[in-house]
């Protein structure tokens, strides 16, 4: 069983900041396959959030396939998430240094690069969403 | 989908001063919805109106679907007033009897053993129990009806942290048991942000936003960047609070879609700023009702 937490400065969405917290777990190994995550009451008795937010970050883990409820009983874990492969966690970081020191090279500092790769992030991830 | 409150073009005038204007509003059941303004904003007014307290000076209001002052309408909606009045000489377990001669299908077995479970002697007489006390009677007095739709006004205000948090707590089991629509106005960001999934934003007798909390955080942002790139943004974008300098920009804006300039640095806005940001800037509104993310247009 899990205990959430929440970032009220965040700006993230409650129902986000839960699900992702699910998602962290799991990847972590601290949560597993089988396990049951804390029921709506649980949760809303102990944060004093709406209890619509635990259900709607439920039915988001729900839709990835990650959990399911069993009516009555509460909602599992029903596969574990992998972690990142390291074969490509290797490629894509060393094609990411590669495109850093060209970046250095034409001038651009830390900040410059941090700006060009969150604009480049949100551009690519918001593609995906939309 | 039901509607808890459902209200066209509702005015209420004190003699010349209006307190309510031009209200027009659609509250979905089954949410906690949160209202938030300064003072004079009217919320207080809306809330009265809504429970038949008061008599709208023009246009129209359904609570549940039906007029606040239906007997149907009255058994099924509970309020909890700002000053929580309670008749300071009865004891705990008066009140309740009392709740229950007032109320049919009042639950005075339930309402007694949730104020024993928190620790709260019914022989007590309310005039000497301590505010969160207090707070908890003036709730479980409105929870024993058993309402459909609970409307409370300010009901933290006057409570220290750890009382507040208890009463937030008891309510939000409340609704997760029973599933009952809550309307409650608070002054409280935080508490807004954690209990309410739906805000209804209040300024000068007007509703300036109404929308769903996740719309509201997934559509505001925070962005940073050289004033002389600001006029593509501003021009695109509806702008809820900007400020310079010679040559920065501080923009909130409500991006319809998303902001690519990569000379702008871009964070979600927190509720607390983009609540902040329309009660300082009282004649902005995105609308009456703030649409979903991926279909929201411009205002």
């Amino acid at each position: 069983m899990i205990e959430f937490q929440l970032d009220p400065s965040s700006g993230v969405a409650t129902y986000l900041q839960l699900a992702q917290q699910v998602r962290q777990a799991l990847r972590l190994g601290l949560l597993q396959v089988g396990d049951q995550l804390p029921t709506a009451r649980e949760v809303v008795a102990k944060l004093a959030i709406n209890p619509n937010t635990v259900l709607k970050a439920y039915r988001e883990l729900e839709r990835e396939g990650l959990v399911g409820s069993r009516p009555g009983q509460g909602t599992f874990l029903l596969r574990s998430l992998p972690g990142p492969d390291s074969v490509a966690v290797a490629r894509f970081s060393r094609e990411l240094s590669t495109w850093m020191r060209k970046a250095r090279t034409a001038g651009f500092g830390p900040d410059d690069v941090e700006a060009i790769y969150r604009a480049a992030m949100r551009n690519c991830f918001s593609e995906g969403a939309a | 989908m039901t509607t808890a409150i459902e209200t066209t073009r509702l005015g209420r005038r004190y003699g010349r001063r209006w307190a309510l204007q031009e209200c027009s509003l659609s509250l979905p059941a089954g949410h906690v919805i949160g209202l938030v303004g300064p003072n004079g904003a009217g919320k207080t007014t809306l809330l009265h109106l809504a429970v038949g307290l008061l008599a709208p000076s023009t246009g129209e209001l359904s609570v549940l679907g039906a007029p606040p002052r239906a007997p149907g309408t009255r058994t099924k909606v509970a309020f909890v007033a700002q000053d929580k009045p309670l008749y300071p000489r009865f004891t705990v377990a008066d009140t309740l009897r009392m709740g229950g001669w007032l109320n049919p299908g009042f639950d005075q077995a339930r309402a007694s053993a949730h104020l024993t479970g928190l620790g709260i002697p019914l022989h007590q007489r309310v005039g000497r129990l301590s505010g969160g006390e207090h707070a908890q009677v003036a709730l479980a007095l409105a929870l024993g009806k058993r309402p459909e739709l609970l409307l409370l006004d300010e009901p933290v205000a006057n409570l220290d942290p750890l009382a507040r948090r208890e009463f937030m707590q008891v309510l939000m089991e409340e609704v997760a048991e029973t599933g009952m629509s809550v309307v409650l106005s608070s002054h409280l960001i935080e508490d807004l942000q954690r209990a309410c999934d739906y805000l209804v934003l209040m300024s000068r007798s007007r509703v300036q936003l109404s929308a769903t909390t996740d719309d509201l955080l997934a559509v505001h942002q925070i962005l940073t960047g050289p004033r002389s790139h600001a006029e593509a943004i501003t021009s695109t974008h509806t702008v809820v609070q900007a400020s310079y300098t010679d040559r920065q920009a501080n923009l909130l804006i409500h991006a319809s879609r998303p902001v690519i300039d990569p000379a702008f640095t871009v964070r979600p806005a927190t509720l607390e700023e983009l609540v902040l940001a329309y009660m300082s800037q009282p004649h902005t509104g995105t609308a009456p009702t703030l649409r979903p993310v991926g279909s929201a247009t411009e205002a």
